[in-house]
């Protein structure tokens, strides 16, 4: 399992109040990256007020219990669900939690990955185990093949729109079909990191050759990698197995997509018209029925988070940015998902398309995905952002957030308003 | 934890779809690394209207509902964010009750560890009245009518008598070591003290 500095002191030191010990700290990992300071530079201090404290204790806590941590500086730092897959910590087959929603995020390599509560986090490293009922069972296939220009966010989008924020709840999600097969890694990560906004207990995808290769040398890599491999080609789905549920969506049939409200099932694509129907909604993100989503002036475009911040997403970002700008008045920043990501953007040189192009050019961690206090954007932001979460306030009082693929936000970023990517195809 | 058995309270209502918790308690509000202090930040984005003067208009925060131990809410309740600091808010606030259409599957678990009951029942028929809860006999009253509502059997009695889960699993210690036994020797690469 893995812990973060935003609760992992306090299941810690809960567990050290109860005289509990955890079971085995070798199958523990620690990282900051909730509310460290991502800019370039940084130290423990945040800039959100008193979260030092989190880190610091952090620190100490895992320290004590033997959990091996990837600190602020380390090397290996950055957001949980995008580090766990660079390290090979989850492999096809485990069981992973941590208590982060997003924790299925880690599904997309064959595992069982589910984000849990403080007290099942305790629960987690006091025994080994968790009490669960088992969920029920929904196969979601997509067939067909992924027109150009189109991603696995809008894949996930296309699908938490036409069946609601709480379409998956009470199941076990397994992407399945030609499309998700075609989805390169990194995608498959993207698409399963959605299943908790579909309210899903996780999505998984079975591990194929594209998992292995993937896999294949990293830091936490079986050793005896051919007996691993042999068990993990069997790791699927019987045929004729079945489901709970099922979902079928034509892969062909889906455009870029952008939210137009305060859910991710507030979804529309990009050259759709803003829906009818939500006042409440329409009312706080500040936008009238039946107007033109596209054109939107926008004011930040931000790049970053578990969805959507690893190599191939800046890859993909900066290949529209590459020779543009951001529009004049645009704040733009991109926070790469790990200090790998970091490292191996700025080996091909994508800083330097970035921030030529206008954009920050940050340190890893969750950054403003979320508003923690202290660093936010400016008051009454319209804000485009490759994040999951377009909720009423979620990156800051007032804050209007738009979620869509990394793509749309870069050509939207240079627009200055929100646009379909395929403009710049 | 405190069982919980019966409960009568007058039930606000809240009723909107996909209250996340993010609006329960936003990130900015978990403020120590501890599990208290939550309370003054539960639902402050609708609850303040600026710096922590109340809004007239919410609903915890009008006479009738002062005194409010259960919410009625509409579909997915606390969906988003994993923060257990959501239902310690809730329950620091006074909250025993959530009444929803449907919950969101991380806040589900987190209210049976920490004694707050998530009930999925019809809130449209509770919201605004008095009701009482009888989880033992899993029925609800309100103007008279009797409700029968289902509720996990494991999460009942965790609820019911107060049960502490770590408690109950290390019961389960030995099968636990057993099991795990079998499994480092069918995957051990599973195990990082040993192979990876």
């Amino acid at each position: 399992m893995f812990l973060h500095e935003r609760t992992g002191a306090a299941a810690l030191k809960s567990l050290g109040q109860h005289n509990r010990a955890v079971a085995d700290p070798a199958r523990v990992f620690a990282v900051m990256d909730h509310i460290v300071d991502t800019r370039p530079g940084r130290s423990d201090a945040t800039l959100m007020p008193g979260g030092q404290a989190f880190i610091t204790e952090t620190r100490a806590a895992c320290r004590d219990a033997g959990i091996t941590l990837f600190d602020v500086n380390d090397a290996e730092q950055g957001i949980i669900h995008v580090i766990s897959p660079e390290l090979a910590i989850v492999l096809p087959g485990l069981t992973l939690v941590a208590p982060d929603s997003h924790s299925c995020t880690q599904g997309a390599m064959g595992a069982v990955a589910w984000g849990i509560g403080s007290s099942e986090a305790e629960h987690a490293m006091a025994t080994g185990t968790l009490r669960m009922a088992q969920p029920k069972t929904m196969r979601v296939t997509f067939t067909g093949t992924l027109a150009p220009g189109v991603t696995a966010k809008d894949m996930a989008l296309t699908l938490i729109a036409r069946h609601g924020a709480g379409g998956g709840a009470g199941h076990a999600i397994e992407f399945a079909g030609d499309a998700v097969a075609a989805l390169d890694v990194e995608q498959r990560m993207t698409l399963c990191n959605m299943a908790t906004e579909f309210s899903a207990m996780t999505g998984i995808i079975a591990p194929d050759q594209k998992t292995f290769d993937y896999l294949q040398g990293r830091r936490y890599a079986p050793a005896d990698w051919d007996a691993a491999v042999a068990h993990w080609r069997t790791l699927v789905t019987d045929a004729g197995a079945v489901f709970d549920r099922e979902i079928t969506i034509d892969a062909s049939e889906i455009a870029p997509m952008v939210s137009w409200g305060t859910s991710p099932a507030h979804s529309v694509t990009v050259g759709a018209a803003v829906p009818d129907g939500d006042a409440r909604a329409l009312d706080y993100i500040r936008l009238a029925p039946g107007a033109a989503l596209a054109g939107t002036r926008i004011d930040t475009a931000f790049i970053g988070s578990c969805t959507n911040a690893r190599l191939g997403d800046l890859q993909r970002a900066a290949a529209i940015l590459k020779g543009r700008h951001v529009a004049a008045g645009v704040h733009a920043l991109v926070v790469p998902g790990s200090s790998a990501v970091r490292r191996a953007a700025e080996a091909e040189g994508l800083d330097r398309i970035f921030i030529d192009a206008g954009f920050e050019w940050r340190m890893s961690g969750c950054s403003l995905c979320f508003y923690a206090g202290g660093e936010g954007f400016a008051p009454g932001s319209r804000v485009i952002s490759s994040t999951n979460r377009n909720f009423e306030g979620r990156q800051g009082p007032g804050i209007r957030t738009h979620i869509a693929s990394p793509e749309t936000v870069a050509a939207s970023a240079i627009m200055g308003a929100i646009t379909d990517p395929r403009a710049f195809a | 934890m405190t069982p919980f058995k019966t409960l009568t309270s007058i039930v606000a209502p809240l009723l909107r779809d996909n209250i996340d918790t993010d609006t329960i308690i936003p990130s900015r509000e978990m403020r120590s690394t501890g599990r208290t202090g939550l309370s003054d930040g539960l639902f402050a984005p609708w609850r303040y209207l600026g710096e922590r003067v109340p809004d007239p208009a919410f609903v915890l925060n009008q006479p009738a509902f002062a005194s409010a131990q259960v919410i009625a809410a509409g579909a997915n309740f606390g969906c988003g964010s994993s923060r257990e600091h959501a239902v310690w808010a809730l329950a620091e606030y006074g909250i025993r009750a959530v009444i929803a259409e449907s919950f969101a599957p991380i806040f589900y678990g987190n209210c049976i560890r920490n004694g707050l009951l998530p009930l999925v029942i019809d809130p449209a028929l509770v919201a605004g009245r008095t009701a009482h809860i009888d989880l033992p006999a899993q029925t609800l009253t309100c103007d008279g009518a009797v409700h029968a509502f289902d509720i996990d059997a494991e999460a009942k009695a965790m609820l019911v008598e107060g049960l502490d889960a770590i408690d109950l699993t290390l019961k389960q210690r030995d099968a636990i070591a057993a099991f795990q036994a079998r499994d480092r020797v069918a995957r051990p690469w599973v195990y990082l003290d040993s192979v990876r």
